[in-house]
């Protein structure tokens, strides 16, 4: 798993910009699914064909990112956010394009008090000397990623883009590792959840699930003086109550914690206090849609060294190998 | 001048009181389209049928204004109200607008400056401190011409002035409504759906049940959008640029429009020699935002023309940019199978 995450996370793939994400993930699970399909947003659909009851299991595939506004006259290149880019995050952060051209952003240092810095007093720079020069390698609406690169530390991984790739490898492996399901079942690859969880909005229109099951990075209260919060990493996967989106749904939550009692996996409730899912979108789709969320437990979300732990991963897959191997009795 | 301009802009259509407006835009579609329709959310659509495929097309301009609506009259006969759609409340003041159906005429009040506090002049008015002034002296005597409820929109005159540039309210999004006649007056090879939509507003909501009836192939939405190309702001932080031609987005608060039809866009322009910009801001946001994500997705692009002083009394365009506009509109179309 851990050479598969690393693949994807170093995979450029901003919201909006899903296509070499997209590709790279298809050729990973093509072998394991009955059919891989493109929607019109561009989510990609990988489906493992059963005929019993449709289980939608959605992990983003965007990133956040820097969209280029404008040029400047001594070449520096000017952004507004795609998705949750945050100030502090982000000083002197290294950033890649889509070519792999690479840059760092920084902000006018004739502010004193980084509290002023906005994302408008921000600018990257590619090392380039005149907005010609500039204008050769980059143009307005092009977008760089965070580009830390990957590194593992004590059984945790580091790297820009765990949220949430680190899902997308969770649906993958779990694809790989699934030998029979009564539930036809749907590895949905979504796009844009960083701008507002688009993609999960109409492919689960076009598929009307039985049941949806977002699987997506959250945070923890694990860390010195950190906010209150009863999730932490390496403690087993956790399953989500509530976010700005979404009340999981009784039956779903009750179904995943009696899966995860027997197949013995570790895992923890969590009621996450900002932010939202893909399940967000789906469980208010058509006439409803009963909808819940597996959380890989995630330090330093929307930075460039986001922090997973190895077994929280693995265990995770275990459980959704649980769920989709059992029937669904509602 | 542009007659057709003046009386689109200078009628009234406030987000849920588009009736007006909708007649005129209607009767002026139901010349050139095959069909013309109203949906439940109150969207005007014109529909002309195609040449050869029964692929869908659709257009899209909102109809609807900013504008205030009246929630209260005083004892005195002083009109309370809301503003409906964002309206910075410093545009407001001393303004006049028409209310309700008989168009009464009032005029925003503000306290004298020599009755303000020291405080009071150095602070920003708020929208529940202004109120609107109908000449009557009572209750009563207001409630004989305006009724709680009714809307009122800004009373602006259409003028051309300058160097080809106009003035007037509601260039967002009447000039995209304009576009939309011009492009109906040719037919495609395609079904073109033009949608004159309600409540953009107040929330993108008419566009989204517009899409879900048509289910196009793909929508592309012609706006009046933010243009900063004013003193006081830095180069960067121009959202767009007067006299540059139509604005293409990439991205906005509310969808990230589909690289195809972008690219297509800019080809097109270049291979015409119309001119275009960059949309340089990510912020706001239009019908694209809500069609894009209807049923199970629809391609989308944005193509603006920039209005400086948008959501306000005089917004003022530059007219080659709605020229261009519908050049670019109509050619981009064309090039459609």
């Amino acid at each position: 798993m851990k050479e598969l995450l690393k693949k994807l996370v170093l995979c450029y793939g901003p919201a909006g910009n899903e296509e070499v994400i997209r590709d790279c993930i298809k050729e990973e699970i093509k072998d394991y699914v009955d059919e891989v399909k493109v929607d019109v947003l561009g989510n990609l659909i990988a489906v493992k064909r059963g005929g019993g009851k449709k289980v939608m299991l959605a992990a983003h595939m965007d990133q956040i990112g820097f969209m280029v506004t404008y040029i400047d006259e001594k070449g520096f290149i000017r952004f507004s956010r795609v998705g949750g880019i945050f100030v502090q995050n982000s000083i002197n952060s290294k950033v890649v394009f889509k070519d792999g051209l690479v840059g760092v952003v920084s902000y006018e240092s004739e502010i004193e008090d980084i509290k002023d810095v906005k994302l408008d007093k921000m600018y990257i720079d590619i090392g380039t000397k005149s907005r010609e020069e500039t204008e050769k390698l980059v143009k307005i609406g092009d977008v760089a990623v965070y580009a830390n690169g990957f590194a593992e530390s004590n059984g945790r991984y580091i790297s820009q883009a765990m949220d949430d790739r680190a899902g997308c490898v969770l649906l993958i492996e779990t694809a790989k590792r699934l030998k029979s399901s009564p539930h036809e079942v749907y590895f949905v690859f979504t796009v844009q959840e960083e701008l507002g969880v688009r993609g999960a909005k109409t492919s689960a229109y076009a598929l009307d699930p039985h049941v949806g099951i977002a699987v997506d990075v959250t945070l923890t209260g694990d860390t010195p003086k950190s906010k209150p919060m009863a999730v932490k990493m390496g403690e087993g996967p956790a399953i989500k109550v509530k976010d700005v989106l979404i009340m999981a749904h009784p039956k779903v939550k009750e179904l995943m914690i009696t899966r995860a009692r027997e197949a013995g996996v570790p895992y923890q409730m969590e009621i996450l206090e900002a932010g939202g899912t893909d399940a967000g979108a789906i469980h208010l789709t058509r006439k409803g849609i009963p909808s819940g969320v597996l959380s890989i437990p995630t330090r330093y979300v929307h930075s460039d060294c986001e922090m997973v732990d190895a077994s929280d991963m693995e265990n995770g897959v275990k459980l959704l190998l649980k769920i989709l191997e059992e029937e669904i009795e509602f | 001048m542009d007659e057709l301009l003046k009386r689109l802009t200078e009628a009234h259509g406030v987000s849920g009181d588009e009736g007006e407006i909708r007649e005129i835009l209607k009767s002026e579609a139901a010349n050139l389209a095959d069909e013309v329709s109203i949906d439940r959310m109150g969207n005007l659509v014109a529909f002309k049928k195609g040449t050869k495929s029964g692929k869908k097309i659709m257009l899209c301009a909102h109809m609807d204004e900013v504008g205030l609506i009246i929630h209260n009259i005083a004892d005195n006969g002083i009109l309370k109200f809301s503003t409906v759609g964002s309206i910075d409340p410093r545009v407001l003041i001393s303004k006049k607008v028409r209310i309700g159906k008989k168009k009464q005429y009032g005029i925003l009040g503000l306290k004298a400056i020599h009755l303000q506090e020291p405080d009071e002049r150095k602070t920003v008015v708020k929208t529940k401190q202004l109120y609107i002034d109908i000449g009557a002296k009572s209750k009563d005597e207001a409630l004989k011409l305006v009724n709680l409820g009714d809307y009122a929109a800004f009373d602006t005159e259409y003028l051309p002035f300058g160097q080809g540039r106009i003035k007037g309210k509601a260039l967002d999004d009447r000039l995209g409504c304009s576009v939309l006649l011009n492009a109906l007056k040719c037919r495609y090879p395609f079904d073109l759906y033009a949608c004159f939509t309600t409540q953009e507003e107040v929330g993108i909501r008419g566009a989204g049940v517009a899409a879900f009836n048509i289910k196009p192939s793909m929508a592309l939405i012609v706006e009046g959008t933010t243009c900063s190309d004013v003193p006081g702001v830095d180069e960067h932080m121009r959202s767009t640029r007067l006299g540059k031609g139509p604005a293409i987005t990439v991205m906005d608060a509310t969808s990230y429009s589909n690289k195809d039809m972008v690219n297509k866009i800019i080809e097109t322009a270049i291979k015409e020699n119309i001119p275009y910009q960059m949309k340089q801001s990510a912020a706001g946001g239009n019908d694209a935002g809500a069609i894009h994500i209807s049923g199970e997705g629809i391609k989308t692009a944005v193509v603006s023309v920039p209005c400086r002083y948008i959501h306000s009394p005089n917004s003022v365009a530059d007219m080659n940019d709605y020229y261009s506009t519908s050049r670019l509109v109509e050619a981009f179309l064309k090039g459609c199978e």
